[in-house]
Order: C-alpha cells, then structure tokens, then sequence
C-alpha cells in the first residue's frame, strides 16, 4: 500500500512552510529529515527523554509524540529559532556560561524546555510541587527541577542546567542556590 | 616524543590558558543544536536512504526461516539485508558476538535484518512485516545460579600476597560480606547512528564512535576489507560512556545496507533496540572479607568478584581497586567469570571500579562500624603511598587523605551522628555517608598534526572524540599555551581517521594522553618556526601571538608567509607507569534523607574532593565529576536492567523502565580539586578525571541511608522496597 500523504502547512521559527508528508510522519522527523532542522534530538523517539522538546503554539511538546499533520496552521519554535552562534538567546548563553551541558545531545531539548518553563512559571501554571494553588508559582529550585524532569541528561549535567536557569530568572545569583531538599 | 623521565618545567606550567575555567569553544554550536551528530550529516553525501533494524525475538538458538517478501513488497522499500544475502563477515576484535545475526542466534535483539527504504516510516512499517521462525535453546541467563560454575577468565589471575586465609582467620575483627550490582545500560542520550557511502570499493561511515582507530580496524576486519579503504568521521558524539568504544550494529548494517542499495544508507538504532543489541555493564556478586586488629589496622582483605558474559567475554575486573586501595599484609582478589547469554558484557563507565567500589566501600563503612572507629579515620589509618602488592612501588602522588580530610571539614562532618537513624527533621530521617574514589590513570600513545597559517591562526588535526568530556577545549587550551596565542587562534578538528591516530576516549585516558600528544606536536611546531624564521637561540619565546630571540619579536604567522607549516608527532610512554602506580582520588560526601513513612530516598548534598593531577579546564573537569556522580547515584537508587531469566533479555530497554536520574532526583553538587601536579604522569602533568567521580559516590549513598535508617542494603539499587520493612516504627 502507497503511504497516505497530506499537505501541511505551519510556521517554523517565524518561516511559512508547506509539507507533503507521509501521515505517519511526526513532527520530530519532518523538521530533522524534512526541514533538515537538525538542531531538534531524537533521543527515543517515544516521548521517555525530552530530547525533541519545541515550544509549538506557546506551549513545549515532545515532537516525537505528535505528528506533523496535526500541526496545520500552527507555529513552531525551535532551537535553531531561539538563537544561533553569534546571537545567542540569554537561556543558550547562559547554558554556555554555567556549562550546562556536556555531549550537547539532550541540550537543545533541555534549553526549549527551560526557556518554556520560566514561561509557565510567570504565567502562574502550577506543578506538582507548588504548594498553594493559591499563590503564584514561583521559580524556586523545587519548582524548576519538578518542571525540567522530563528531560533527561545521561551526562549529568542538571546542577549546572539549574544554575544556568536561576541566572535566566532572575531569582538567585548562580552557586548561591543551595537549598535544602527536601525541606 | 619519548616520555619516559618525569617531567621538568615545560611551556604549559605557564598556565595562562591552561588550568583556567573556560567556556567550551563548541558551545555555541551545541546549545543552538548546530553542532552535527551522525544521522543529522544531510549535507555530507546526496541520496541517502533510511534503514531500520530488526532485532532477535529469542536469546539463543537458530533462525529456521526467515520470510521478507512482504517486507520486500512495501512501496519504497529497497533492499533488505540479513545474514543468507550479506556475504561473508568477520567479527571485530572487540566485538563478543556477531554484529549481524543468523542462522545462530547469540543474544536477544541481535540484529538479524536490515530494511532499507526510501523514507523512515517505509523501513520502520516494513521492518515489522518480516517474519523469522526460530529455534530457541536452553541458555543461561541467572548469574546466581551460574555462579558455581563460573571459572577463572583468560588473562584474568587470582592475585595474593601473604597468607589471606590464615590472617583472616586470626583477626580479632571480621568482615565477611557479599554485594551484588545488576546490569546497567549507559543509555547515552544519543543512539548508536551511522550513515554509510560506498565509493567504489572505498567506504565512509560517518558515526558515532570514541575510539576512531579501533572503529576502523574493527569495521576492516568485519567486511574483510583493507583499513585505507575505511574512513570514520565521528566529530559529535551524543555520550559514549564505554557503549561507543566498539563498532557496533548500526555501522555494520548501514555499510550493508549502503552495498546492497546502491546508495548512501543511514541507520540509528531505536532506543528500545539499544539495551539489548548493545553493550551493558554487567551484574556482580562480589564478597569482601576483611580482617583488622582491634585498633583497626587491616591484616587481611580479600575480595572475589563473580560475573557473567557471553562465551569469549570477559569479567568486570570489580576487585581491581581492591589490589591498591588500602594496606593489609594478607591480600587475596579472584574473579570468576560465568558464562551467560545475555546480550554482551563490556565496558560502561570505569568498568571495574564503579561496580567494585560499591561492594568494598560499603564493607569498610561495615569494618568501620565494627570497629566503634569514624569510617573516615578508618580509611586513614589504612592508607598506603605504596603499592601493597609490591613494596617499594610508591604511587606518583596519592592524596587521598586530603581528599577525606578536606572534604570531611567542607561538608561538616563532624555533625554527623554515627549513630544510625538518630536524625530525624520532621518525616524524614537523615545521613551522611562517605567513601573513597579510586581510578586509575592509564598513559597510552597519543598523535597529533598541527598546522600554523600566515595569518597565526594554529590548527590541530587528530582522531581524538569529545564524548561530552570537553575534549576540544582542553585540546584548544594546550596548543594555544604552547604555540602562545590566544583561545581564538586555535582551531581544533577532531574524529576523522584521516587524521593522526589519538588515545581515544575511554577509561578516563582521553584528557591526558590527547593534550600530550598535541603537545609534543606543537613543540614540534615551535622548532619548525624557529627554524623558518632563522632563529638560532635554543629557546625562542612564544608569547602574545609572537616569536622572540635574541632581541627579536616577529608575528608568529610570519613563520607561515611562504606556506603552512605543519607538523606532527606523538605522545609515547616509557617505563614510568611501571616504576609508579598512578591513580586518581576522591572523597565522596553524600547526605540523604529518607522519608520515614514510604522509604522515598532524597539525595540533599553531595561533595566530591578529588586528586587529579593538574586540571586542565576546571570548568569541563567539574562537569565531569558532577555528572559521573549523578550517574553514580542512579547506580545506587535506581539503575538495575531488569533479566527476564526464562526468556533471557533485558525487560526493561527503555527510558520510561530503564530509570536514570532526572533533574529531581539530583541536589546541587559540590566538587573541589586538590593542587596537585603530577610530572610522572606526562608533559601535562595532568590525570584522568572522567570517571573518578562515579567511582565511590553509590558506596557514600548507601553508607548515608545507612547511617539515616540503620538499614544496610548490600543489593544494589536501594530502591524502597527494600527498606521499607526494615525502617523504625513512625513514632
């Protein structure tokens, strides 16, 4: 049997694209095979690591989990749409700075996520363990560890991650974050 | 260049590059994802072609009958490879099993077919219409069963001095106790990719692989085809942590797949494929004995690992440290090696050590309690600067005292209750835990070409990889101290096999070997320059992007005016290793709390001190350490590959079963790196660093539950079955 293939049409970090895909195609491998966006990470491909993190409408999505056809109209970022080399976004320099990262494969997914979940945050959107549904979340140690604990870093690098992250909030400054946990 | 005296002032003590915290050079390139990993190389070669493997449904036995055709019949879809059409094949040396599977089957998720198709989802959908009958045999897959019949490994002899079993029989204080670790998978984040291209009879995988000249040596032997004919190109590499050391299936299939479609094929294991068809590092049951005098001196230790493999593996060495760590007369190590079938046993992350140091630092906290003695005095009142097993052989530095003291002050020690379970903070009892860290620092030949250009800009070429490790920088770093220009005039390439053949990474060997070999490349350089710019003194300086002699101050580049100079060399060691022992060092601090109620384990702190010799980018050296200790306590809390012993595979191969610590899990850590140089080491000064930091910090987690609950767990991981029924009544 032929594949079923459908026209989709979305933007991708701020660009109009028009795609012929094979239904079955995520959203993962339309932009690394299709769009040649490789900045994207196929980890697992089964939405375990975090490693194909966007921000799709607003919101951050493991593109290994949703296909490319269900994205009609939508606007995608990237990390590729975040920053480049030489005109780093303040989450990817500051990854740089605090050396969040060591092989740089989970990276572009962690750095999607963080950049997102400082924005959940601010939007007041509570998590599992935000104390009050009362008070507005905010982005204490807890709070960002319990958020970015869909993305997995096999190098280790999550103390760093969270210094990087605290610095982009605006919270702490970085080493000064040596909260008790749990407590 | 010959190392084989130790090391006396050199251009690199100068240290206005090296020993600085710097910023990866290749960060901007990986946190804006444009650094290129293996199956991301569109630009590389035009046509390329998706493959998808399919794996073994059985762990031993025969393949009866292998039916395609309606693989074969799936629109685009190109070719389909298995073992009755790929020709002949050989086996790498440092593969165990057949990278390709059929008629014999040796493991489960052996690979035993390749599809090749127009499009990923074509090769994926057609992958799962083949059918393949089997004829399963018995095999055996329980190490603890397999254990009486284990036997001694090639190359693998019992070592003992003195009269272990006469000692520890006399001891007033014993010690006899057995630990088991399970199987644990690295789970790099990256998966196994390649792409291939045949050109002629010339073939270029670009992949992902740490160690590049075995990769080509093992890729020639396995195709039976000339090593000139190979070319491997792995300059990003999502993790390694010892599962990228060998070639594996994915490079073998996309070389296949690429001959048989007749195009440029690329091929990613899938991550439920990774925990079975790869490597993992296997279980152990390991039982320490140790006898002391009733002030604590130890008289006799011994300790004898058991392990499993495939026919052909090998052990995982976990007695090895036990042979240098601590003094005692009576010494007494053996592993016994069983075979099972099992996917392949191999190397993960300081294979021997991490699983060893589980085991024995766990016995000298138990030694320790025994004892009434701190576990830290314990461990420095049986501190060695010799090798035990041969007197006289001292180690090149050994600080592992100042590791243990130092730490012990930062992390506040002395506020610890040695009475287990006495600390409680509202649901949550507390402890702190220590052990020691101990790996070795191996030298290895290491080569590297540097290239100066007219405008002063340094280039250095080898097969070295960055895992992750930081390689590139701490390389950059060395040339620009040497050559005395800044950061920014150095560019450095790295993974090609058409470059001079590198130590690799593994073992924690990379950092040291890598930038001696760049070293001795750049000294070359430097008399090149000389040379060309007619400088006779015997030591021009380099400085500041300059050349001086005698008065004189040219620009660097001008030594390049009239074309590139280029020049290479190598690293090679003499007998320094053999007149000392050279190790790395560490205290490990850990602090837990565990919820009372439910047995939930929280790491609170965790402190490493480590004896390193000189670190060369404290800021990539410290990110080793943190990661290897988050690995460390995954290994303790959580990490156990999980063996269906009927079926004989691995249940859980994959991320969601397969746990590995996440963002929660970890606290903040805390590393610092004693002053030491070492000139025995090479013409760095350097050691080893990458693997030192998982070495001791899961012994330190248990020891820590240990003294927060008074429950000791010697099964590996501490998950909270295992202490909740043992946990105090809630009061």
């Amino acid at each position: 049997m032929n594949p079923v293939m459908n026209k989709v049409s979305f933007t991708v970090n701020g660009a109009a694209r028009t795609l012929e895909v094979d239904t079955r195609t995520t959203l993962l491998d339309a932009l690394r095979e299709h769009l040649r966006l490789t900045g994207t990470k196929k980890g697992c491909d089964h939405g375990q690591c975090g490693a194909c993190t966007v921000i799709v409408d607003g919101r951050r999505v493991n593109s290994c989990l949703t296909l490319a056809v269900m994205h009609e109209g939508g606007s995608v970022t990237t990390v590729e749409g975040l920053g480049m080399p030489d005109k780093l976004h303040p989450m990817q320099a500051a990854f740089v700075k605090h050396d969040g990262y060591q092989c740089g494969y989970c990276t572009p997914g962690q750095i999607c996520s963080a950049v997102a979940v400082l924005e959940e945050i601010k939007a007041g959107i509570p998590s599992h363990v935000t104390a009050s549904l009362a008070d507005a979340p905010r982005a204490t140690n807890a709070e960002m560890r319990e958020r970015m604990s869909g993305n997995i870093c096999r190098c280790g690098a999550y103390s760093n991650i969270l210094d990087a992250m605290a610095e982009v909030a605006g919270q702490r400054t970085a080493g000064q974050q040596n909260g008790k946990d749990p407590a | 260049m010959k190392f084989d005296t130790p090391a006396g002032t050199n251009p690199i003590d100068q240290l206005k590059v090296v020993g600085k915290a710097t910023d990866r050079i290749d960060g901007p390139l990986k946190t804006t994802g444009t650094a290129p990993y293996a199956y991301e190389r569109h630009g590389v070669v035009a046509n390329q072609a998706y493959g998808f493997i399919l794996g073994a449904g059985i762990a031993k036995g025969r393949i009866t009958a292998l039916d395609a055709a309606a693989a074969r019949a799936v629109p685009g879809v190109i070719a389909v490879v298995t073992a009755e059409n790929a020709g002949k094949l050989g086996k790498g040396k440092w593969n165990t099993a057949a990278l390709l599977g059929g008629p014999e089957i040796q493991h489960y998720h052996q690979a035993v077919a390749l599809v090749v198709a127009e499009t990923f989802e074509q090769a994926r959908d057609a992958a799962g219409l083949i059918r393949v009958a089997y004829q399963a045999e018995n095999g055996a897959y329980d190490l603890a069963a397999a254990r009486d019949g284990a036997t001694v490994a090639k190359d693998e002899p019992d070592s003992a001095i003195g009269d272990f079993a006469g000692a520890f029989a006399a001891a007033p204080v014993r010690l006899d106790a057995t630990y088991t670790t399970p199987d644990q998978g690295h789970a790099m984040m990256e998966p196994h990719a390649t792409i291939a291209a045949w050109n002629g009879d010339k073939l270029t995988l670009w992949t992902s692989n740490q160690m590049i000249n075995w990769g080509v040596k093992d890729v020639a032997q396995t195709l039976g085809m000339p090593e000139e004919n190979i070319r491997l190109i792995s300059p990003y590499i999502g993790g390694g942590f010892g599962g990228k050391l060998f070639v594996r299936s994915d490079a073998l299939m996309a070389a296949l797949g690429a001959k048989a479609a007749g195009r440029p094929v690329k091929v990613a294991l899938t991550r439920p494929l990774m925990f079975n068809n790869t490597t993992h590092r296997p279980a152990t049951i390991q039982r320490i004995r140790i006898g002391a005098t009733r002030d604590g001196r130890i008289t006799a230790i011994g300790h004898e690992s058991w392990s499993g493999d495939l026919p052909g593996g090998k052990p995982e060495t976990a007695v090895q440290q036990t042979r240098l760590l601590y003094a005692g007369a009576n010494r007494l190590t053996a592993m016994r090696l069983a075979v099972l079938d099992l996917p392949e046993g191999n190397a993960m992350r300081a294979p021997g050590e991490a699983p060893g140091l589980m085991a024995l630092e766990v016995a000298m906290d138990e030694m320790a309690e025994k004892l009434g003695m701190d576990p830290i005095q314990f461990r420095i009142l049986n501190d060695t600067q010799e090798d035990p097993e041969k007197p006289g052989r001292p180690f090149s530095q050994r600080q592992l005292i100042a590791c243990l003291q130092q730490g012990a002050q930062r992390f506040g020690w002395a506020k610890r209750n040695p009475k287990p379970a006495s600390v409680r903070e509202g649901r949550w009892l507390v402890g702190m835990g220590v052990a020691a860290g101990f790996r070795n620092n191996l030298v290895t030949k290491s080569a590297a070409r540097v290239r100066l250009d007219g405008q002063g800009m340094v280039t250095v070429e080898t097969d070295m990889t960055d895992i992750g490790t930081g390689t590139y920088t701490i390389i950059a770093q060395t040339a620009a101290e040497t050559m005395g220009v800044p950061l920014d005039k150095v560019a450095v390439r790295l993974g090609d096999s058409g470059f001079p053949v590198s130590c690799g990474s593994g073992g924690q060997w990379g950092a040291n070997n890598s930038t001696a070999g760049v070293y001795a490349a750049c000294m070359k350089l430097r008399q090149a320059v000389a040379r060309k710019l007619g400088f006779n003194a015997a030591e021009p300086r380099f400085a500041d992007g300059q050349v001086s002699s005698g008065g004189h101050t040219v620009p660097l580049g001008q030594a390049a005016r009239d074309g590139e100079l280029v020049a290479e060399d190598m690293i090679e060691y003499g007998d320094l290793d053999k007149k000392y022992q050279q190790s790395t060092f560490a205290g490990h601090f850990v602090e837990v709390a565990v919820d009372v109620a439910t047995g939930e384990v929280r790491l609170r702190r965790m402190l490493a001190v480590c004896a390193a010799g000189r670190i060369l980018n404290p800021k990539s050296a410290r990110s080793q350490v943190i990661g290897a200790m988050t690995m460390g306590a995954g290994a303790a809390l959580m990490e156990e590959l999980a063996v269906d012993k009927r079926r004989g595979f691995f249940v859980n191969h994959d991320l969601a079963g397969y746990e590995v610590p996440v963002h929660a899990d970890i606290p903040h850590q805390e590393v610092v790196f004693l002053d030491e140089v070492d000139p025995i080491s090479s013409p760095m000064k350097a050691k080893g660093v990458g693997e030192l930091g998982i070495c001791g910090v899961g012994a330190a987690v248990a020891n820590a539950i240990y003294n927060a609950t008074g429950v000791r767990v010697r099964d590996y991981p501490i998950t909270l079955d295992k202490i909740l029924d043992h946990l105090p009544d809630i009061a």
